[in-house]
């Protein structure tokens, strides 16, 4: 793996926690690294299998699901 | 839109009656415009001027340009005029320059303002005991003496050490802690707060365990010394047993010296365990669990208002009506009624609104206002027309990311037809001119690039509606919170994740459809099981603000386990009010009590339900838009301490009835025992009764006040007279009630020999066995809950581990329960006194009654639905929580398929994520439209 890797993630977000967590983040500054793009879902449980799989195919390096 | 937030505001004067109250209010400068401000922070990141952070208890810095914390609300900065540079000293004005809204304004002056009101309701919380200047306790001089509001801050995430733990004195991580409870509670000696707080056990235990989640290395020690544990609480004892099994140590004692440690770093405790040895013991801090005094300016707001204090300076008010305060139409809630925990002033906050809702009922209506739209226009066979407007917020994205690069790309995304960049999204000038762009271009779909749709979405959805667009045809891109801020030193990345996060929002909102929000029609009229005194409180409460009743009682009468009490815990006579209460119910006309009835059936959902009632043989069909469920509890029939081979050894209720009936042959007593916890905190039933401890005390009271030469004795094994009902403890303390601890390894022995009876039990204060004489033994059993199989297969309500009926949240909705439309009170929920039970009930009948109050209602527009793929396989049915998707019997064209109720629904979407063959989607979050997200997302990023 090159030194210089990047990773693209996706992440699927609860509305609830973990997106508001996020938004906490943003207001308190916390910095951290901009590698994942956010997917904001009504609750972590309604991400199906499939769409993880499914992005992993189509190129992400990794995948969080966050609730 | 109905609710009006004045803050920095304070009552000048007060004056009129009950329906007619005028209020003269006086509204401090804020010194920024609310409608300017954008909550930024600049202002506060370019001020100069530093002070302490009273929202931390000091032990951080704020500025004098700042927001209280992060979820303030309004989300509005102010500008501390006792400490601006401008304001004290005539110079600086940093913040008006660099304000990117012009927000800032120093002319801004004190303004009046006179309002006329029905009702007030007084809320104005506690004062945390201040230790300062109680030498024992170290407070101020001992470095590592910090009080538990402190040590909250100091544990926070978002606090002041980020939610890494460190000591004052050198700041490193302590790793053995001391919590010292009861400071300033149950304390008379060196201040005046003979009550109990009711809320330190709990949060010291909590504190206690979170500890070990905010250290980094090592194992911590976590010692908490304690008169009682009081986890009285639904599901709090549990949380001690658990936090003692996680090896927290309890010391049941009062250290009653503490010195500064080496260098003032750490402390040293002296203390007498209850065997009598003295210990010395090194700790690295000591968090001194502070308890709730009644707010300072109490007694100034009391006089304003005309209402009277306690001895405490907390609000005067009866067991019987326990928000109103002592003059009619002012009602008080929260901590400044009584110290108290969250559910209970979650709960009590209805109460109040209960209680103004009735006194207003005349005029209810009157001055609400509700929006009006224009008609919405049909989008579905229009290709996708999206407008991006993407917002530089001031300065706060467009310092970051570069806007006017992300608004060239957007014009590249397909079906984009529209593309704008605002210094403001958010501003009331701009959402003119979006719904105008909306026009001018067809728009039928919309990108904001901004902020979260946390707070924002709402704001664009209305003006797509004001447009006439449905408001779902809008989406955010978060490119604020989620990225300018939080990537604030890589503007390249940062601009890169903006335009995936644009191109994301174009993708998935080209496929959005309108949606619509369900509405039902409200049967206005509740139905309420069981018709004891919180059953009849929910039923007049609803009935006093116009809503139509149906009481159910499974006995013949009306008035349940309150008619076996005497007195409640301040004393007031349960009888006299019990009689008032059964003659209103049953004589209101808006109340239909059936006796000797069962619930047989139920269906629907909130706002339409039917069921079944048996009443006395016959069964009719009853319609209700809400029911408050207040089935109540039993006294449990012990086996244990040969209850029931005696009749000198009676349950709490029978030792009442005794006491009411043979008052003068008990009072004749030599030697009267009472026994705790019978039934309760015991392996098979792990939770406290609450109100047993205090039933003890008073009868201890009242047999010394017939009898002072009496021997009464009472055996517990942590005493729980929570809140004022301390005063109750001590006075029977004072009056020679003997208290002899037990534990649960060391149970009293019940003998007989002869025809005398004795209590054996082991004192480990004087460390000997002692064997009492009893005329009477009572035994504290504890309170049962009834079998809910039947309530709970025909609601699908819950009920938690010790068979009690639960609530949807027990801090946020401590009264509604899971499945909407239905509400708890009384003693199926928790055991607990008859002023909380009334409380809850009327707390419950609010509730109800916001659903009850219109003819029709609508339910969120994020629901599942059915695909044509579902097949029937009902995967889906089992992981619903809420059970709003069931098998349909009846085939579509040979095949099985589910259907969901909207209303049951939630819209979590476990069902579409279960499922093997999309046959059921989430509205707004198919799974068409995560993966046109992710796909547009991967076609193209790098990170």
């Amino acid at each position: 793996m090159p030194e210089d890797f990047e990773p693209v993630i996706i992440g699927f977000l609860c509305n609830w926690c973990a997106y508001a967590g996020g938004d906490l983040a943003g207001v308190s500054r916390l910095q951290y690294p901009p590698n994942m793009r956010a997917v904001r879902v009504m609750c972590s449980g309604m991400v199906h299998p499939d769409i993880v799989v499914h992005a992993l195919q189509k190129g992400a390096d990794g995948a969080l699901v966050m609730g | 839109m109905n609710v009006e937030l004045l803050t920095l505001s304070e009552v000048e004067e007060f004056s009129g009656n009950e329906g007619n109250f005028s209020v003269r209010i006086k509204k401090n400068p804020r010194y920024v415009d609310m409608d300017k401000c954008i909550a930024c922070g600049l202002c506060m990141q370019k001020c100069p001027r530093k002070v302490d952070d009273e929202f931390n208890m000091g032990v951080g810095k704020r500025k004098a340009a700042y927001i209280k914390y992060g979820q303030s609300v309004p989300l509005k900065y102010a500008i501390d005029a006792e400490h601006c540079i401008y304001l004290t000293r005539g110079k600086c004005r940093a913040c008006e320059k660099f304000c990117p809204t012009g927000a800032i304004n120093f002319e801004d002056r004190e303004k009046h303002l006179s309002i006329d009101v029905g009702a007030v309701i007084l809320a104005p919380g506690f004062h945390p005991f201040d230790p300062s200047g109680f030498d024992f306790y170290g407070y101020g001089r001992i470095t590592d003496v910090v009080t538990s509001l402190e040590y909250e801050r100091m544990l926070s995430a978002s606090g002041p050490c980020m939610g890494h733990l460190i000591r004052p004195s050198d700041h490193t991580e302590p790793k053995k802690i001391a919590w010292l409870q009861c400071v300033g509670s149950r304390s008379t000696n060196r201040c005046k707060n003979g009550y109990c707080s009711s809320v330190c056990c709990m949060y010291a235990i909590k504190q206690a365990v979170v500890t070990a989640e905010h250290l980094n290395e090592g194992i911590p020690q976590q010692t908490i010394f304690f008169m009682d544990i009081r986890s009285h609480g639904k599901d709090f004892e549990r949380y001690y047993e658990t936090a003692a099994a996680k090896g927290i140590r309890f010391v049941r004692a009062r250290p009653h010296t503490i010195l500064a440690g080496k260098n003032n770093m750490g402390v040293t405790m002296q203390y007498t365990a209850e065997d009598g040895r003295m210990h010395c013991e090194d700790f690295d801090l000591a968090v001194l669990s502070i308890g709730l005094e009644a707010p300072e300016d109490g007694p100034v707001l009391a006089a304003k208002f005309g209402i009277e204090l306690n001895s405490y300076g907390f609000a005067q008010t009866t067991d019987f009506e326990p928000v109103r305060s002592t003059r009619p139409g002012i009602f008080v809630t929260g901590a400044f009624q009584a110290p108290k925990d969250i559910p209970q002033a979650v709960t009590e906050a209805s109460t109040a609104a209960c209680e103004a809702a009735r006194a207003l009922m005349p005029a209810r209506g009157a001055l609400t206002h509700e929006k009006t739209y224009p008609a919405e226009q049909d989008v579905t066979s229009q290709e996708p027309v999206i407008g991006v407007f993407v917002c530089s917020c001031g300065i706060n994205i467009a310092s970051v990311v570069d806007v006017d690069a992300v608004a060239q790309y957007a014009r590249t995304l397909p079906h984009v037809g529209f593309v704008e960049n605002n210094l403001f999204t958010c501003s009331a000038d701009t959402q003119s001119l979006i719904a105008e762009k909306i026009r001018e271009h067809h728009l039928n779909r919309v990108v904001i690039a901004a902020c979260t749709p946390r707070t924002h979405e709402p704001l664009f959805q209305d003006t797509l509606r004001e447009a006439g667009l449905n408001g779902f045809l809008v989406e955010m891109a978060n490119i604020r919170n989620h990225n300018a801020w939080v990537h604030q030193a890589l503007p390249e990345a940062a601009t890169q994740k903006a335009k995936d996060q644009v191109r994301m929002a174009v993708a998935r909102v080209a496929q959005n459809d309108p949606l619509r929000q369900l509405k039902v029609d409200v049967v206005q009229k509740a139905l309420v099981i069981g018709g004891g005194v919180a059953g009849m409180n929910a039923a007049l409460a609803l009935a006093d603000q116009g809503f139509d009743c149906v009481l159910l009682e499974k006995s013949d009468r009306l008035g349940g386990n309150a008619r076996r009490l005497a007195a409640t815990d301040r004393g007031q006579k349960v009888a006299p009010m019990l009689t008032r209460l059964i003659e209103r119910t049953e004589s209101h006309a808006r109340i239909k009590v059936l006796k000797k009835a069962v619930l047989r059936s139920a269906v629907g959902s909130v706002g339409n339900f039917v069921s079944k009632i048996e009443v006395d043989g016959d069964t009719r069909a009853v319609t209700y838009g809400t029911a408050v469920v207040a089935t109540g509890a039993a006294e449990y029939q012990p086996r244990e301490y040969l209850y029931g081979q005696d009749e000198r050894i009676m349950t709490h209720l029978q030792f009442d009835d005794q006491l009411a009936q043979n008052e003068a042959a008990v009072g004749r007593a030599r030697s009267s025992v009472f026994i705790q916890c019978v039934g309760s905190r015991e392996p098979q039933r792990p939770y406290c009764s609450r109100l047993c401890c205090t039933h003890s005390v008073k009868n201890a009271l009242r047999l010394k006040t017939l009898n002072p030469e009496m021997n009464v004795y009472i055996l517990y094994r942590d005493i729980r007279t929570y809140g004022e009902r301390e005063d109750l403890y001590k006075s029977a303390r004072d009056l020679g009630v003997i208290f002899i601890r037990y534990g649960l390894d060391s149970q009293p022995v019940v003998s007989r020999k002869g025809d005398d009876l004795f209590v054996e039990v082991f004192d480990p204060v004087a460390q000997l066995p002692l064997k009492l004489y009893a005329d009477y033994l009572v035994l504290a059993a504890a309170v049962v809950p009834h079998d809910h199989q039947a309530l709970v297969e025909l609601f699908k309500c819950g009920v938690n581990a010790d068979g009690f009926l639960n609530e949807a949240h027990p801090k946020l909705r401590p009264v509604d329960m899971s499945v909407d439309g239905l509400f708890v009170a009384g003693l199926c929920h928790y055991p607990k006194p008859m002023d909380e039970s009334i409380a809850q009930a009327r707390a419950a009948a609010s509730r109800a009654g916001l659903i009850l109050a219109k003819e029709e209602m609508q339910l969120d527009a994020i629901k599942s639905y059915v695909t044509e793929n579902c097949d029937g396989c009902a995967l889906c049915v089992d992981v619903c929580p809420y059970r709003a998707i069931k098998l349909e019997q009846e085939k579509i064209d040979g095949r099985s398929h589910i259907v969901t109720d909207p209303a049951l629904c939630k819209g979590c979407g476990l069902c579409a994520a279960t499922c093997p063959k999309e046959g059921v989607y989430v509205h707004g979050f198919t799974l068409p439209q995560l993966k046109a997200q992710v796909e547009a997302l991967l076609a193209e990023a790098t990170a």
